[in-house]
């Protein structure tokens, strides 16, 4: 078979060198030995993983093994869950965030974060991305204009909105929803962007954008995604992480990961045989 | 033989169901026609009273067709102005607390549990609490200030409960992309859960002021007059009366014509009323519309 032979002269071709690049890479954001607890229950154990600068990190695994768990350790919103404890070390360029006297707010502004359902407020669609830079003390409209017509263009939201900045932004589809949330968080003018299974309500030309988005966006921002979908996390990411009941199973660069995992559990996961 | 078989055998399950929803019916029925029958009672026999002489002289003692509820109707104003100014503030900032500062723990299910057991206790008792605490302990005598305090304590329970109501219909959703985009615990309540709460607050704190509008109860036991010529003028000194009081002192009377003046009072009082609560329910419906999550 040609096309099989010619793929396996591709991958052998390619898969020492993306990692080589990965590990070449300085890292925004790496954990150290984290743990955490909701009371008793411990969600995360030992975790260790670096997101190399400028590249897109692909979190997956079964339901309830703690992606989004350890998606919030990383802009400290467990903070706002009672009775939750960390522990390890989280650092963002070097510097523990969990560490005495941190400003989770600072960190937040840094650290952008999209949810899963979007989850815009009951304000104008100019409301919402101006937002982040208004609670930051931003006043002058100007100023607020251009960010917000900026962020909106990143988001590729902007063609679709532009005559409509004062409508609700419940007014908009799902999709288009979505994408507004994520100009709400590149408004901040975030560092890294964390994406909780962003596009899992969404139909497929939806996904789509947000997949192209998310490939432009790597540029300027070290991203962090949640999926459950495996073609997802092949197509966007650079680097993807495997976790299994809390712990991280095996982590690598995604092409490796995807064709010769060095895991049972994980190969076991991607070919669908549980999970 | 038909029903039997329908019924599997239980032939009057069938009437049993009927004559229920016949007894459910009939109440129903009774209930309105109570209401429209006191209501035309008042409306036929007030308002004939019903004038702008009415609200704006003062009631006599000997003539009741020259009787007016200046006095009373002013009291009731200035009443339910200092009570809102009182219990707004307190309410809604303990509903806020409660529901985005305190911890949930054991004593905040104390404090919550003892709200909803207070919004119970009957208006009197603050009456007597208010007589104790604000007449005689806080020295204020029977003036408007002690009279709207007292209110307020009679209201506090229902705005904090109707308050923590419309802040828990703020999906949390919106709390938790505040906090990510940067924004503090206080801009989060400021610019977004308050501004979303604030019309099911305000239908709640109409309502509770249109029951502290009709509270007789608490007002007597602090001691405000019954009978009184001028409006107040000055809040902290002055005697004060108020419309239900007023209506109470003439429906005591012997005699009969001050019965309708009590009927003109009462239809004024049911006029302030319903378009308070008119608006409440205007504002819930607007709220409704407005937003759907
Ligand atoms: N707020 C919470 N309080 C207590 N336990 C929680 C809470 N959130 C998550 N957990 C528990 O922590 C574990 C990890 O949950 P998490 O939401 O991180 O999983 P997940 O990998 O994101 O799953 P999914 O793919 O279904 O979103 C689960 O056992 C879950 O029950
Ligand atoms: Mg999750």
């Amino acid at each position: 078979m040609p096309a099989n032979l010619e793929a396996n002269l591709h991958l052998t071709d390619v898969l020492p060198h993306a990692a080589d690049e990965l590990s070449a890479l300085a890292q925004k954001v790496a954990t150290k030995a984290v743990d955490f607890f909701y009371g008793d229950h411990q969600a995360l154990h030992g975790i260790s993983l670096g997101m190399p600068i400028h590249r897109v990190t692909a979190l997956i695994g079964p339901s309830g093994c703690g992606k989004s768990t350890f998606l919030r350790c990383l802009n400290r919103m467990n903070d706002m869950i009672e009775d939750t404890v960390v522990r390890g070390e989280i650092l963002l360029d070097g510097e523990d965030i969990y560490r005495r006297g941190a400003d989770v707010v600072e960190l937040r502004k840094r650290v952008g974060m999209v949810f899963q359902k979007s989850n815009p407020f009951p304000k104008s669609i100019f409301e919402n991305v101006a937002y982040g830079p208004r609670v930051a003390g931003i006043r002058d409209r100007g100023v607020l204009n251009e960010i917000v017509e900026r962020s909106l263009k990143q988001a590729a939201l902007w063609d679709e909105v532009q005559n409509r900045l004062r409508d609700s932004a419940l007014q908009l589809s799902g999709g288009q929803q979505q994408r507004l949330c994520i100009a709400r968080a590149l408004a901040t003018g975030p560092e890294v962007l964390l994406m909780d299974e962003p596009a899992s309500a969404l139909d497929p030309k939806s996904t789509a954008a947000i997949e192209d988005l998310i490939f432009e966006l790597k540029e300027t921002y070290t991203i962090v995604i949640v999926t459950h979908n495996m073609q997802q996390a092949a197509r966007v990411s650079d680097q993807t992480a495997f976790f299994f009941e809390g712990q991280l199973i095996e982590v690598g660069a995604t092409n490796e990961l995807f064709t010769n995992p060095r895991e049972k559990q994980t190969e076991d996961y991607i070919t669908g045989r549980f999970g | 033989m038909s029903l039997v078989q329908r019924s599997n055998g239980r032939p009057y399950a069938k009437l049993a169901s009927n004559l229920f929803a016949i007894f459910c019916g009939t109440c129903m029925w009774l209930c309105i026609a109570t209401l429209v029958l006191l209501l035309w009672n008042i409306f036929s026999h007030g308002w004939g009273r019903v004038s702008f002489d009415f609200i704006s002289s003062p009631p006599s003692i000997i003539f009741p067709e020259k009787s007016g509820i200046r006095p009373a109707l002013g009291g009731s104003i200035y009443l339910i102005g200092l009570t809102a100014l009182f219990s707004v503030p307190i309410g809604v900032g303990t509903a806020i607390y409660l529901e985005e500062y305190a911890p949930n723990n054991r004593w905040r299910t104390l404090v919550q549990t003892n709200i909803a057991n207070l919004a119970g206790v009957p208006s009197i008792v603050y009456g007597i609490l208010g007589l104790g605490l604000f007449v005689r302990a806080l020295n204020l005598g029977v003036s408007l200030v002690a009279g709207a305090l007292t209110l307020t304590l009679v209201i506090l329970p229902i705005i904090i409960l109707s308050a923590q109501e419309a802040l828990r219909a703020v999906p949390h959703s919106i709390r938790t992309a505040s906090h990510a985009l940067g924004a503090t615990r206080w801009q989060t309540i400021w610019h977004q859960v308050l501004p979303a709460a604030l019309p099911g607050m305000l239908t709640g704190v109409i309502l509770a002021l249109s029951r502290a509008l009709g509270e007789a109860a608490p007002l007597v036991a602090i001691g405000a007059a019954t009978y009184i010529r001028n409006v107040p003028s000055n809040m902290f000194t002055d005697e004060f009366g108020a419309l239900p009081l007023q209506i109470y002192n003439w429906t005591d009377h012997s005699d009969k014509d001050f019965h309708v003046a009590a009927a003109g009072a009462i239809v004024i009082l049911l006029t302030v009323l319903i378009s308070m609560n008119a608006l409440a329910i205007v504002l819930r419906y607007r709220f409704s519309k407005r937003i759907q999550w």
